[in-house]
């Protein structure tokens, strides 16, 4: 699986950063995109966007890896912006969303999960007013960050298992023991998180 | 006292009894539970710390009910199931050492320190910022164990953590297993795994049919298989 956005240890100045700055940050940049207007606005913005990386001591192989699985996202954006407002807006367009998912990474490629976690805990407190659990938001996350790859690996064996057995590209054939093997995953899972005394 | 205690234990799924009129001690150090897919020793080994609760009699880990005193139970007994992919919870080894640490609300020097030992005895430590999901089977159970172990629990529950695995990771852990303070009860279908145990229980369809050393009580059970 691609290594997108996985914490990658280092010591750099965004690395020391406290999570919640870097999450601020993130927030801020995402409304600031909103913004960008005209080419030159956007080509600083990525500019920008890249010095952060080295700063973070990210090679541009990563960089790349976060880019490289929105593709088609992009061209399919770029066509349309291309059809319907000229190459001007296109490079507006796209130049923000590629910056916005680049920040997005950096967060995540420089922050643990559970300093992150930490922090939308600390923000989610003032739910528990409310009854909200703010441990069990933590967790939820967590929990859907570790089952990404989980149930990628269940995709590809299912995957695998329909090649073997000669069923073509039936998406049922895929659909169905994927969800089954997923639910199954879910449940053994819970049992798990009980007999870790998650479950006090 | 004995650690555990089952008195005329049953558990119904549905229609089917699955552990039926099981009243037994275990107050040794080792102790293997053998039987066929279906024979009831899953089922068993997670009544000890409340994942499944008797349809009838009771259970007492060192005198608590796991049902009731759940939370108790489960700072005492260590659970470490077949797939270690489904009980690593955090991202990388070294948060998901310290996952159980934090939820027991030990400060941050503790569980640091803690984590950091754990991973040295278990040889996880150029790993410890590596994703879970790219280590290799082998590796992934030793987290799971360490994961528990790091907690400390008295009593380790292990219910065939060595299926998945290729030979050489089945004696890594259990050679691992071997060197604990901690009394375990291991599930397993690897009989030469049981070598040095105290006591074997032999389950089939839900009772125990078989309760003796080691050799004796593979015997009985390769008996049961062939018959």
């Amino acid at each position: 699986m691609t290594p997108i956005g996985l914490y990658r240890p280092g010591s750099s100045l965004i690395h020391r950063l406290p999570a919640g700055v870097k999450l601020l940050a993130l927030v801020l940049a995402g409304i600031g995109s909103v913004f960008l207007r005209t080419p030159p606005q956007v080509t600083a913005w990525l500019v920008a966007v890249v010095v952060l990386y080295l700063v973070a001591e990210l090679s541009p192989a990563v960089l790349w890896q976060q880019v490289r699985p929105l593709w088609w996202v992009l061209v399919l954006l770029g066509v349309f912006h291309v059809v319907v407002s000229g190459w001007a807006r296109a490079y507006e367009v796209i130049g923000a969303l590629v910056g916005l998912v680049l920040l997005a990474a950096l967060v995540t490629l420089s922050t643990r999960t559970t300093a992150l976690i930490d922090v939308v805990v600390r923000v989610c407190r003032p739910l528990a007013f409310v009854g909200v659990d703010p441990e069990r938001i933590g967790l939820l996350l967590s929990l859907g960050i570790r089952s990404v790859p989980v149930v990628v690996g269940l995709a590809a064996e299912v995957r695998e298992a329909q090649l073997a057995r000669g069923l073509g590209l039936s998406p049922r054939a895929f659909a169905v023991p994927l969800v089954v093997r997923s639910l199954r995953h879910a449940d053994a899972l819970g049992e798990a998180l009980a007999a870790r005394g998650v479950d006090d | 006292m004995s650690l555990i205690v089952f008195d005329g234990v049953s558990h119904r799924y549905g229609d089917r009894l699955v552990v039926r009129d099981v009243s037994v001690r275990l107050d040794e150090r080792r102790i293997g539970v053998i039987g066929a897919n279906g024979s009831g020793k899953s089922t068993f080994v997670r009544m000890l710390n409340g994942l499944v609760v008797p349809t009838s009699g009771s259970v007492r880990v060192a005198g608590l009910d796991p049902d009731k005193q759940a939370r108790q139970v489960r700072h005492l007994v260590g659970f470490c199931f077949t797939d270690p992919d489904a009980q690593i919870v955090m991202p990388t080894v070294v948060e998901d050492i310290a996952f159980g640490l934090r939820r027991r609300g030990l400060d941050k020097e503790e569980i640091s320190e803690r984590v950091e030992r754990a991973l040295a005895s278990y040889g996880l430590a150029e790993h410890r910022d590596h994703p879970a999901h790219l280590l290799s089977g082998g590796q992934k159970q030793l987290l799971a164990i360490a994961s528990v172990l790091v907690t400390n629990p008295d009593l380790l529950v292990m219910d065939e953590p060595t299926t998945l695995l290729d030979l050489a990771n089945a004696r890594r852990i259990t050679e691992l297993v071997a060197g604990l303070p901690q009394q375990v009860v291991l599930v397993t279908h690897h009989l030469d795994l049981l070598a040095g145990y105290d006591r074997v229980l032999v389950f089939d369809r839900g009772r125990i049919v078989c309760d003796a050393p080691p050799d004796e009580a593979v015997a009985h059970y390769q008996a049961l298989m062939l018959r």
